[in-house]
């Protein structure tokens, strides 16, 4: 027993040494990529296809000879979309499982949990999630995929600006989504200028019924058109509403419901509205010469294929985020942490299914507003307009 | 009578601070000290809770609203304000019990059900407000929290300290205090139980109607655990989000303060340790299953159920009976 005890005691003396040793011994011969992702809870519809793609990805990837000569290790947790289940496991991908980058972190609140320690250890990350607050301000070790909220509102407002539509009635949902979609939204206005928000209303996420808050935007002085930011069934619902009142005015809709699941549920009712949204929606009507098209092709019946179920933009995301840490891997030439970072940060033109990334010391989205396409629903089916 | 409760007071303490301290022995990982810090300060609010559900025998199922409320009014008063923590951690708990002594007035009327329904009503309108006010909370998405600091030293996982003359990690560092932390919060609960509020808490327990003959203010000490567990899971979240640096209103979420609940029951009701072994294994499983990917809440849900099904008391009060009757049995083989 005490020969035990004293055993325990050297070797928690001999830790802090060991530490030090064990970070700068290389790991074994693959390469271990770390994921936390909202596979299950509210947000699976966002990790699930993540996962999907990452892992069939992955597979192929090895199948072809892997990065460097290496093979390519996946090493994802489920964290429900809960913050502080994804600060535990980005701390497990990190100090346990010690992963060369991770990939993944489905929604804002999960990303922004692990990035102080993601910053602290120094482990290139790259995240899936929306929000501006993310790359804006800048830090050091973290990355993301998707667009910015605030290129969909500068995206949608540019449109309408096109069509002579300058006095705009904003309806968005109280979630996550919602809320910040409409903060960049009011903040996307004031700073083009030229457009302005005329009415403000808002929607719980389980409502089911927003006739109230559109009547009181169309009787709004001088309203040309009207802008719905929200995620789930409430954009449904406002568009069914919409159809119901017989409102004229041309109806905008946010990327939260760019998904042939929105177009199911709302029905013809979405007939004539526009949003703006992934290429992904729209693959054969892209024109031939769109560096994006042979890329989202791929990907939609690569996916579609493997996992017999539609394909979406979120997915999209992971793909984009899992071929960016591959390119950086080969251009570094090496999994040193610091290098890879370094080779993110200087990727120019990555032709992704999301968009084309051109990343810089200031900016770690590297998309332009302009990678957002407007459709247009028409006859039950998405239209490019441009 | 007295000296032996004592006694067994301070036995209880003393084995415990053995495990609190033993534990760094046996591990070396920061990730695993993060995780042992985070069950600390957990193990904190559900002894709190222990002394409302357990010993004054009251439920509720809103707990984590109140563990919400430390959290949030810490993370603004130390980002926004510039507050140290130490003052923003108390200001949060007066606040609270404020709150929970408002509130804990009128419910507490109530019975079985329909507390248990009001509990709740207060744990989500709690929630709704920390989703809701986006420009001080930041919404769903949440915000981020300082490190901890007294006096301006902070503590941060992150840091690096020395403690006589030894070097010592942030992570360490974090776990040793909320050890001390949760020490205290036992010692207190404890000498709680032990003293005459306790006994009237127990005898409310029993039987409110008996105990009210006897002469006990119901509705004084009914309300005034309920302060007091509200106070316990408000500096529990305060130091739990200064730990995190980001907390999200999940905090204060339904699912939350069902854990806290889950948590009491497995452990075993009215014992203080045995909450605290009901903290480890519910915030340890989902670690262990994790490798289990999908089949990870079949697998959780499958051991809460077989565990209530055959330790209906809770693990430690099961594992101490199962103890005692093997000892009665070898004790009349020997007769």
């Amino acid at each position: 027993m005490f020969k035990n005890i004293t055993r325990r005691a050297s070797k928690f003396a001999a830790i802090a040494a060991a530490g030090l040793l064990a970070m700068n011994v290389q790991a074994a011969e693959p390469i271990r990529i770390g994921s936390f992702l909202a596979v299950t809870g509210p947000a699976s519809f966002l990790g699930d296809p993540e996962l999907k793609t990452l892992e069939m990805y992955v597979e192929k990837i090895n199948e072809e000879g892997g990065v460097l000569g290496r093979q390519l290790e996946l090493i994802h947790y489920d964290d429900a979309g809960n913050a502080s289940k994804a600060r535990n496991f980005a701390s497990r991908l990190i100090r346990s499982d010690r992963v060369d980058i991770i990939v993944g972190g489905s929604t804002t609140g999960a990303t922004m949990a692990a990035a102080p320690m993601v910053e602290q250890a120094g482990v290139p990350f790259i995240s899936l999630a929306g929000a501006v607050v993310i790359t804006d301000p800048v830090k050091k070790w973290v990355f993301k995929t998707p667009q910015t909220d605030r290129m969909a509102a500068e995206r949608v407002l540019t449109d309408m600006k096109e069509r002579g539509l300058t006095k705009v009635g904003l309806i968005s949902g109280t979630g996550g989504f919602g809320s910040s979609g409409r903060e960049q939204t009011l903040a996307a206005a004031s700073a083009m200028g030229g457009i302005e928000i005329v009415a403000d209303e808002t929607y719980g996420g389980s409502d089911t019924d927003m006739t109230a808050q559109l009547t009181n935007i169309r009787g709004t002085d001088g309203v040309q058109t009207i802008l719905n930011f929200g995620f789930g069934q409430g954009p449904a619902i406002v568009t069914r509403n919409y159809a119901q009142l017989g409102i004229e005015l041309p109806f905008y809709q946010s990327h939260g419901v760019a998904s042939d699941g929105f177009l199911e549920l709302a029905g013809s009712s979405a007939d004539g509205l526009r949003l703006p949204a992934s290429p992904l929606l729209v693959p054969e009507s892209l024109p031939a010469d769109d560096p994006q098209k042979p890329v989202v092709e791929a990907y939609k019946t690569e996916y579609e294929a493997r996992w017999d179920s539609k394909v979406s933009t979120f997915g999209a995301y992971a793909y984009d985020g899992l071929m960016l840490a591959v390119e950086a891997i080969e251009k570094a030439g090496s999994t040193d942490k610091a290098a890879v970072r370094d080779a993110l940060e200087s990727i120019q033109g990555h032709v992704g299914v999301t968009g084309t990334f051109n990343m810089s010391p200031e900016d770690h989205n590297g998309l332009e507003a302009e990678s957002f396409r407007i459709l247009e629903v028409q006859d039950g089916s998405w239209k490019l307009i441009n | 009578m007295m000296a032996r409760l004592s006694q067994f007071r301070l036995k209880g303490l003393v084995f415990m601070a053995i495990v609190v301290f033993a534990v760094p022995l046996f591990i070396s990982n920061p990730f695993h000290y993060g995780l042992a810090t985070q069950i600390a300060l957990i193990a904190g609010a559900v002894v709190g809770l222990n002394l409302l559900v357990g010993f004054a025998g009251q439920i509720s199922l809103g707990h984590a609203g109140f563990f919400g409320m430390g959290a949030y009014f810490s993370a603004i008063m130390t980002s926004n304000y510039g507050w140290s923590a130490i003052p923003a951690l108390i200001v949060g708990a007066v606040g609270v019990a404020i709150i929970a002594w408002a509130v804990g007035r009128p419910i507490l009327r109530l019975k079985g059900h329909y507390l248990s329904m009001a509990t709740l009503a207060v744990g989500f309108i709690i929630a709704i407000i920390l989703n809701n006010e986006r420009a001080i909370t930041g919404g769903p998405d949440g915000m981020p929290v300082p490190a901890f600091d007294v006096f301006g030293w902070e503590l941060s996982p992150f840091g690096q300290y020395s403690l006589f003359g030894m070097d010592i990690s942030g992570d360490l560092a974090w776990y040793l205090f909320a050890g001390v932390v949760l020490l205290a919060a036992v010692w207190l609960a404890q000498n709680l139980i032990d003293s005459p509020i306790g006994r009237a808490l127990r005898s409310v327990h029993g039987s409110e109607v008996a105990a009210s003959v006897v002469g006990v203010n119901t509705a004084k000490y009914k309300s005034l655990v309920f302060v007091i567990s509200a106070v316990y899971a408000s500096v529990m979240g305060a130091l739990y989000g200064h730990f995190q640096g980001f907390i999200t209103p999940s905090v204060a979420s339904f699912d939350f303060s069902i854990l806290l609940i889950t948590m009491v029951v497995l452990g075993g009701m009215g014992s203080t340790i045995g909450v605290i072994i009901g903290a480890v294994v519910l915030e340890l499983l989902p670690q262990l299953l994790a490798d289990f990917q999908e089949m990870e809440m079949v697998l959780f849900g499958l051991i809460l159920m077989l565990t209530m099904i055959f330790m209906p008391k809770g693990l430690l009060p099961t594992a101490a009976n199962l103890l005692a009757k093997r000892r009665s049995k070898s004790a009349g083989g020997d007769a």
